[in-house]
């Protein structure tokens, strides 16, 4: 990583007769996008050419494509154009060890909680953390390369395994997938990536802090994670961000690729800046998130999604081999004017393989909360399974639940069961929480981390307690 | 130690009390029996502060004004009200539920809170007290419980929270014989000479378990009787009937060791 970062500076210092500034330590390209802007990126990051020509394609697919207007959102007219695609945060070259990250960097994680330290750490976390764009610091290197498990920044797998990225990057996502997957694709900066080999149980969570620091910097991560044949794999992704007047875009792209017999966990905690009780800035979110899997493979997507002023999100499996399981679980929290429109999407390819989805929408304040669903049973997907279960929960008579379910049989062996429920919490609940000494908004608290409870179950213990904390911390202010 | 003056309570035009009196020492137990209707679960929700209700009059406990405090105000002054319709609240335990309450109090008091090992104590001798299982503590508060298992949960709570007041509103209703015994032995063990009890029920079945130090008759709103335990047996034998017709001419009642 220190030779990309040397690489980046470098490049920094030579480019100022592009107009790039480096104050407040920071190094952002001026606002706009054209295909100089990808090839801007590209060389900042010393591609090679394959990644470059990757990415011209999927600028050129981007220019033809229409922002999608299906999901239930509000949204004021993106102006891509005024948008900075990169913002890198000065750093000393060589970081020999943790002392050496720049003390304002450690001070805005320790402020956010995120354990870098080592002995901070939770016992078995490694941490790779994201300040805007670059990555910078690794941790628990060594114990994962140890079991031969690859754990590195995006940018630094394309320079030490280009060719695990080449096989497996936009072979779930392709790059004319979505309008937002598209952009994503040109310009992505950085992200994550995981390679567990063969057989291999990876022997530690792994875990990402992504955190946008800058003013008007959209944000265009990239993850991929490949699990080979009979591995298994943990991953949590948690997200803040703070207070913004702007509007931020945030356009990432996960891809997953659980090879035969593999499991891959995939959970994330978000918590972007919802914006203000006048619903001025907040986070734009619209995420790609796709996994594909294999024979006897398992997928099992977990997200608690509490932030962000739009959000449009929609993890999915392709169930490609027989047998092959797919999961999602999901609470998603709109409070103020948060809108999100968030689903999943199962589509059945191979025989007996079975999806559950699991979605649990809060509404508060002002907020409207769509679930949006595709379960597909393609005609090969011989007496595959799926089960459904939607739940909303109104706190307020301003906000909003909806779900639209779509699916779509082509085999008449398969089999969909579909669940919905709209609840609001009772006065009696509260009066009886109340009458037991809790507060009004302990008591809202509890009752709402009650109605979760299914897919806390299926964060990571230490994730869970901190999903319920931030549940708790949403909801301050919105009851009554 | 309640001391309970010219209390009326309406929702909206329609006047459910109407001027009730009450005053309940420490250590003592009463028994407040009255027909359908009367407003004995009123009373109760205008002493444990739920909403809704326009209230008049007095209520104090120990000298402080009930009326002007949050429910939660309320539980922390030493309230506790055994509620006749228990509420589910799914996905929350029992247990975590019950610590989280004690601590609310315990920390509105200015205590320390009970951390979950040393709350484990206290729960298990409050279980054995109403005859649960382990496994009752990790089951959601009263979420498919049966009618007799949420009535010995909030006794549970009660024995939990230690209250300096407990108003039971009608915790008999739905028991089965033995249930019934196992709720009044778990009251019987919880009177104490600083704690007082209101017991609300519409039977005098529940005072053969619990004996009250009074009886209190309760009709339209306003308490038009009050003796020892043998009024309880006296509306056994004939009904709220004469009491209702009372009313109406204030005539002296037979049969009535006041």
């Amino acid at each position: 990583m220190s030779e990309t970062i040397r690489g980046i500076e470098e490049l920094t210092e030579a480019s100022y007769e592009y107009g790039f500034s480096t104050d407040l330590d920071t190094d952002v390209a001026p606002p706009g996008l054209t295909e100089d802007t990808v090839r801007l990126i590209s060389a900042k990051k010393d591609e090679p050419d394959w990644l470059l020509e990757w990415r011209l394609k999927a600028f050129a697919a981007w220019q033809e494509m229409e922002e999608p207007d299906w999901a239930k959102l509000k949204i004021a007219p993106i102006d891509y154009q005024s948008i900075s695609y990169w913002a890198a945060p000065k750093q000393k070259p060589v970081l020999e060890s943790m002392d050496e990250v720049d003390p304002e960097i450690r001070e805005m994680f320790d402020k956010l909680g995120i354990p870098l330290h080592e002995q901070k750490m939770l016992s078995n976390v490694a941490v790779d953390a994201i300040v805007d764009s670059v990555s910078v610091v690794t941790t628990f290197k060594e114990t994962l390369a140890d079991a031969g498990v690859i754990f590195s920044s995006f940018s630094e797998a394309v320079q030490e395994h280009p060719e695990l990225v080449r096989e497996h990057l936009g072979s779930v996502v392709p790059v004319r997938d979505n309008f937002f997957a598209a952009l994503n694709s040109a310009v992505f900066s950085d992200g994550s990536f995981v390679y567990i080999p063969k057989g291999v149980r990876c022997p530690m969570e792994l875990s990402t802090y992504f955190r946008i620091n800058s003013m008007n910097t959209g944000q265009f991560e990239r993850t991929l994670i490949v699990a080979d044949e009979d591995s298994h794999v943990s991953y949590l992704e948690g997200c803040t961000a703070p207070q913004r007047d702007e509007n931020q875009l945030h356009a990432a792209v996960v891809e997953l690729v659980a090879k035969d017999r593999a499991e891959i966990k995939y959970s994330t905690v978000q918590n972007w800046y919802p914006g203000d009780e006048n619903g001025v800035g907040g986070i734009y979110n619209f995420v790609t998130k796709r996994a594909r899997a294999h024979t006897d493979a398992k997928i099992s997507w977990t997200q608690v999604e509490t932030g962000s002023a739009i959000t449009w999100k929609y993890p999915s499996v392709i169930l490609q081999g027989d047998r092959s399981i797919g999961e999602f679980y999901s609470v998603a929290l709109t409070s103020k004017h948060q809108q999100a429109d968030t689903g999943s999407k199962m589509i059945h390819i191979g025989a007996d393989t079975s999806s559950s989805i699991i979605s649990k929408g809060i509404s508060a304040a002002q907020g409207q909360n769509t679930y949006r669903g595709l379960v597909k049973m393609m005609r090969s997907a011989e007496d595959a399974r799926n089960y459904t279960q939607c739940d909303s929960l109104l706190l307020s008579k301003e906000s909003g639940a909806h779900t639209v379910p779509y699916i779509e049989v082509k085999n008449p062996t398969a089999q969909v069961e579909h669940e919905a429920s709209t609840s609001t919490v009772g006065e009696d609940q509260l009066y009886y929480c109340r009458q037991r000494g809790m507060n009004e908004e302990d008591a809202m608290a509890m009752i709402v981390n009650g109605f979760c409870r299914e897919v806390f179950d299926e964060l990571p213990m230490e994730f869970a307690v901190e999903a319920q904390r931030l549940l708790s911390m949403s909801l301050e202010g919105s009851v009554g | 130690m309640l001391h309970v003056e010219n209390l009326t309570a309406s929702i909206g035009e329609t006047p459910i009390l109407k001027g009730l009196d009450l005053d309940v020492g420490a250590g003592q137990v009463h028994a407040i029996m009255g027909p359908n209707g009367s407003g004995k679960s009123t009373f109760a929700h205008t002493l444990a502060g739920r909403d809704g209700y326009e209230i008049g009059g007095t209520v104090t406990l120990d000298g402080a004004d009930l009326l002007e405090m949050e429910p939660e105000a309320r539980a922390a002054a030493g309230v506790f009200m055994g509620f006749q319709y228990p509420v589910e609240i799914p996905g929350v335990n029992n247990m975590y539920f019950l610590r989280t309450a004690l601590n609310s109090v315990r920390r509105t008091r200015g205590d320390d809170e009970i951390g979950a090992r040393d709350f484990l104590a206290v729960a298990q001798e409050a279980m054995d007290l109403v005859e649960m299982k382990q496994d009752f503590l990790y089951r959601s508060v009263n979420a498919g419980f049966s009618g007799g298992e949420k009535k010995r949960n909030e006794i549970l709570q009660m024995a939990v929270m230690q209250p300096r007041l407990a108003v039971l509103d009608e915790t008999d209703s739905g028991l089965d014989i033995d249930a019934l015994r196992v709720v009044a032995a778990g009251v019987n063990a919880l009177r104490g000479p600083d704690r007082s009890m209101i017991v609300i029920t519409h039977y005098q079945r529940l005072l053969d378990y619990i004996k009250p130090d009074f009886v209190h008759v309760l009709v339209d709103g306003k308490i038009v009787e009050s003796g020892d335990h043998t009024l309880a047996l006296h509306l056994e034998d004939h009904g709220y009937a004469g009491f209702v017709n009372h009313k109406f001419d204030d005539a002296p009642l037979s049969g009535v060791t006041a």
